[in-house]
């Protein structure tokens, strides 16, 4: 009979209006490896994050070898065992492994880096760790990072591991290392858990699996008693409808073209793996996805603010039908050859709008170098200003405004009307409706929905797979930079288009 | 000839020792993250307030106590340059103010003070005169009788010794001490350290109020020793600069510090010391220690070793990320 390491009862967790979490309970036993599988968005991370100490929960109680426990702080923590390594490390870049290792440790002991790295070896070693101590963080690879604060947490005596989506930014051979790793852990004892969404890895790692959706508690299973399509069935559950207006595309043409194209990050691992596909005037194209898995690269590769290492982006004018090639160009040089490119960036405040500006202004970083002469000509965005928040219903005190005072509806609505405005013949929108609540999000299909009639070819990347299936007209589905396929929106089921999602291996293939 | 050099050096080196001061105080202060730009305004507090303190004692006291004329105005100096420290860590740390600014302004209001109260001390006590601390000053610039052979270190007191203990103190506290280390973490990533369970907010009020008190000792240095007891208002003029300055060409280490000190000190003096100068070459000269500067500025910034770098989140306000 297996020891219970952590046990959560009853967990529920509130962001505002927002339940992160409702009801969940999860149990983890000594000398295990569960997974905790669930969409973008299900609560997972928040869930962890409350034995991590960086949440405190709403309601319910945390139970850890069978003792109740009170966890505040990140310090608290640690007092009971457990580490956590997150997405984003928190490392020292200046500082070498050693040295982040005992960063802020109060053991009593005296300051003795020689001592120090001797026992990061030794634990190294116990392991299977592969670590120089002396390294400093900036000369180590991603993976290296990761190797140190796991040992920091193991340093400090952690008996409970938890894990932030560790392969995604690991390489596969990287990450068949820490699997070993995490095994070899598992049989001395210790309880891991995995955050993840890659059903293979969910397969061949853990002993347990339990499910999370839209922030529920859905159930546990055995990894040995269940599949892939079973997995995917309590991840993505039962359709609900939505009753999103969708027209038939008419005078459907071929407007852009993306052929074979590929990128790597710096540390190269790849980010968009040969992706081809084609947008048509006149429909909404869904791309649909595991956050992080190329979308951002492949809309920011048309808007020409991703280079390439390979492939072709070419548009089609309408009714010239001229080609004209986007790659390696700036989004100057783009507007320059004369092709309505809009682009909705998923950073808001940050890549679409200035959030000090008014809305004027606002209007004004699409149109500056129209105007003549040194001064600024002020009238007609204004006026667009003007029109946007009348026609979009943009909740303001008036068009003076800075944007970062307005809600994040009516933020969205001011961007989308600017893109909008400039006429369009290819819009792409990342997560348009991600924080609006349902009267925002509608607004905005019916936005899209209205440009798809006007002939533009829409792109449309979300995360909500019923909305997509409800929305668009044809859906692409990417994985780990790569196209798993290409569905028929008004036929696809959810089931189908999450199974093409996790079908990826990881950030690249051999 | 030695004694050309002997008095070259001897002169140099009591140009740095306010400079040494200055730049080892910033140099704890920005290994926290805080760039403390008011660290010339901090050097006239300490000067003015060692002044005050050693003021009032030398004018009350009809026979004063050598040990208290030491401890009194050092005492003061520590307080007055802590205390304008401390404002400066509550605006940046705990209202999260711009470091530049609230730096800036800190500088208007310490040399202002030292003004204000240089010039008016002696007035506000009913004399006539400029402030003269003879008896102070006499004290401070007491040394050991063999450095009568060194030139203007034979009338150089214990502070030019204390100045160089306190960086070489600075050094082994910030690599060889586990709370260095933690200060390091908090100027580098403070995230990093709050997740470590490292107190941010407590590091960089030390560290700022210490590193300012470290600084004030210059002011003090100048007004009791260099000077010889008395005030003469902007006398301390741009040295609080250079010791920003000198904390850059010695790539935040204390133990680069002390050498940089000196340099910047013979070229501080060089425009008087070396013979032949025209009026305009003199000028020219006096250029030099921030040319030096820049050019030391443009080398490591080109090289890009990641040592030498100023600590990642200098000039930023810490923030706890909420969600």
């Amino acid at each position: 009979m297996k020891k219970i390491a952590i046990e959560l009862k009853n967990i529920t967790k509130r962001f505002g209006a927002v339940t992160a979490n409702r009801d969940v309970c999860l149990t983890v036993y000594n000398g295990e490896i569960l997974s905790l599988l669930g969409e973008n968005g299900s609560g997972k991370t928040t869930l962890m994050n409350m034995i991590a100490g960086i949440y405190y929960p709403d309601e319910g109680s945390i139970f850890i070898n069978g003792n109740e426990a009170i966890i505040s702080s990140p310090k608290d923590s640690f007092k009971y065992g457990i580490g956590m390594i997150h997405q984003h490390f928190k490392l020292v870049n200046v500082f070498s492994a050693t040295e982040n290792i005992i960063l802020g440790l109060d053991d009593g002991s005296s300051f003795d880096l020689e001592k120090s790295a001797k026992k990061v070896k030794e634990i190294a070693d116990k392991y299977g760790f592969d670590i120089d101590p002396a390294k400093k963080i900036y000369e180590m690879s991603v993976s290296e990072k990761q190797t140190v604060e796991i040992i920091k947490d193991l340093y400090r005596g952690a008996d409970i591991l938890i894990l932030d989506e560790p392969t995604a930014v690991l390489t596969p051979q990287e990450s068949d290392k820490l699997f070993a790793v995490l095994r070899r852990m598992r049989d001395d004892g210790k309880a891991i858990i995995i955050i993840t969404h890659k059903l293979h890895e969910v397969l061949s790692l853990s002993d347990r699996v339990s499910v999370l959706r839209k922030g529920e508690y859905i159930g546990t299973v055995n990894t040995a008693e269940t599949n892939e399509s079973e997995l995917t069935e309590m991840m993505v559950g039962e359709k609900t409808a939505l009753n999103i207006y969708r027209g038939e595309p008419k005078n459907s043409e071929l407007r852009l073209s993306v052929k074979n194209i590929s990128c790597k990050s710096r540390e190269g691992v790849k980010l968009l793996d040969n992706v081809s596909f084609e947008a048509m005037s006149g429909e909404i194209l869904g791309i649909a996805g595991i956050a992080g898995s190329g979308q951002r690269e492949l809309l920011e590769a048309i808007a020409g603010l991703q280079s390439l290492d390979s492939g072709e982006i070419t548009y089609y004018t309408p009714e010239t039908n001229m080609e004209e090639n986007l790659r390696d160009k700036t989004p100057m040089q783009i507007r320059e050859l004369g092709v309505r490119l809009s682009f909705v960036p998923e950073d808001r405040l940050g890549m679409g709008l200035v959030g000090n500006m008014d809305i004027i202004d606002n209007m004004m970083l699409r149109s500056y170098s129209k105007g003549k002469g040194v001064f600024l000509q002020r009238k007609e965005p204004k006026d667009l200003a003007e029109k946007i928040i009348e026609q979009l219903k943009v909740v303001t005190p008036n068009a003076n405004t800075p944007v970062r005072r307005l809600s994040g509806g009516n933020v969205q609505k001011v961007l989308v009307g600017r893109e909008i405005a400039a006429a369009p013949t290819v819009l792409m929108a990342a997560y348009p409706v991600r924080g609006l609540d349902i009267n925002a999000s509608y607004a905005i299909y019916d936005l899209l929905n209205q440009q798809k009639e006007s002939g533009v070819a829409v792109i449309f990347v979300g995360e909500d797979l019923d909305v997509l299936i409800e929305l668009c007209d044809r859906i692409v589905v990417i994985g780990g930079g790569q196209i798993t396929g290409t569905v028929d929106a008004r036929c696809a089921t959810k089931e189908e288009i999450g199974l093409l999602m996790t079908k990826s291996n990881g950030g690249a293939k051999e | 000839m030695l004694d050309t050099i002997i008095s070259y050096v001897s002169a140099a080196i009591i140009q740095a020792i306010p400079l040494l001061y200055g730049a080892t105080g910033e140099i704890i202060t920005e290994k926290s993250g805080n760039l403390n730009l008011g660290i010339p305004g901090i050097m006239y507090m300490g000067g003015i307030s060692g002044v005050v303190g050693a003021y009032l004692y030398e004018h009350f006291c009809a026979e004063p106590n050598t040990v208290l004329l030491v401890l009194i105005p050092l005492l003061s100096a520590l307080l007055g340059s802590a205390l304008l420290s401390l404002i400066y860590s509550f605006l940046t740390v705990t209202l999260k103010a711009n470091q530049n600014v609230t730096g800036l302004a800190l500088t208007t209001f310490g040399v202002g003070i030292g003004n204000f109260f240089g010039g008016s001390i002696v007035g506000l006590l009913g004399e006539s005169g400029s402030v003269q601390l003879p008896a102070t000053a006499a004290v401070y610039k007491t040394t050991f009788p063999f450095m009568k052979h060194f030139g203007d270190l034979a009338n150089t007191g214990f502070l030019l010794y204390l100045a160089i203990i306190i960086a070489i103190a600075a050094l082994i506290f910030l690599n060889k001490t586990k709370t260095g280390l933690n200060l390091r973490a908090v100027g580098e990533a403070p995230a990093t350290a709050d997740a470590a369970g490292i107190n941010v907010d407590r590091y960089k009020y030390l560290s700022t109020c210490i590193g300012g008190a470290i600084a004030g000792l210059g002011g003090l240095y100048f007004v009791m020793d260099y000077t010889g007891g008395s005030w003469t208002n902007n006398g301390f003029g741009d040295r609080g600069w250079l010791a920003i300055a000198i904390v850059i060409f010695a790539l935040w280490k204390p133990s680069m510090a002390i050498l940089s000190s000196f340099v910047f000190g013979a070229l501080y003096i060089a425009c008087v010391k070396l013979p032949g100068l025209s009026g305009s070459d003199k000028e020219l000269i006096k250029m030099l220690p921030y040319i030096v500067t820049i050019v030391v500025l443009i080398i490591t910034s080109a090289r890009k070793k990641r040592e030498n770098q100023p600590p990642e989140s200098l000039g930023l306000s810490y923030f706890r990320e909420e969600r």
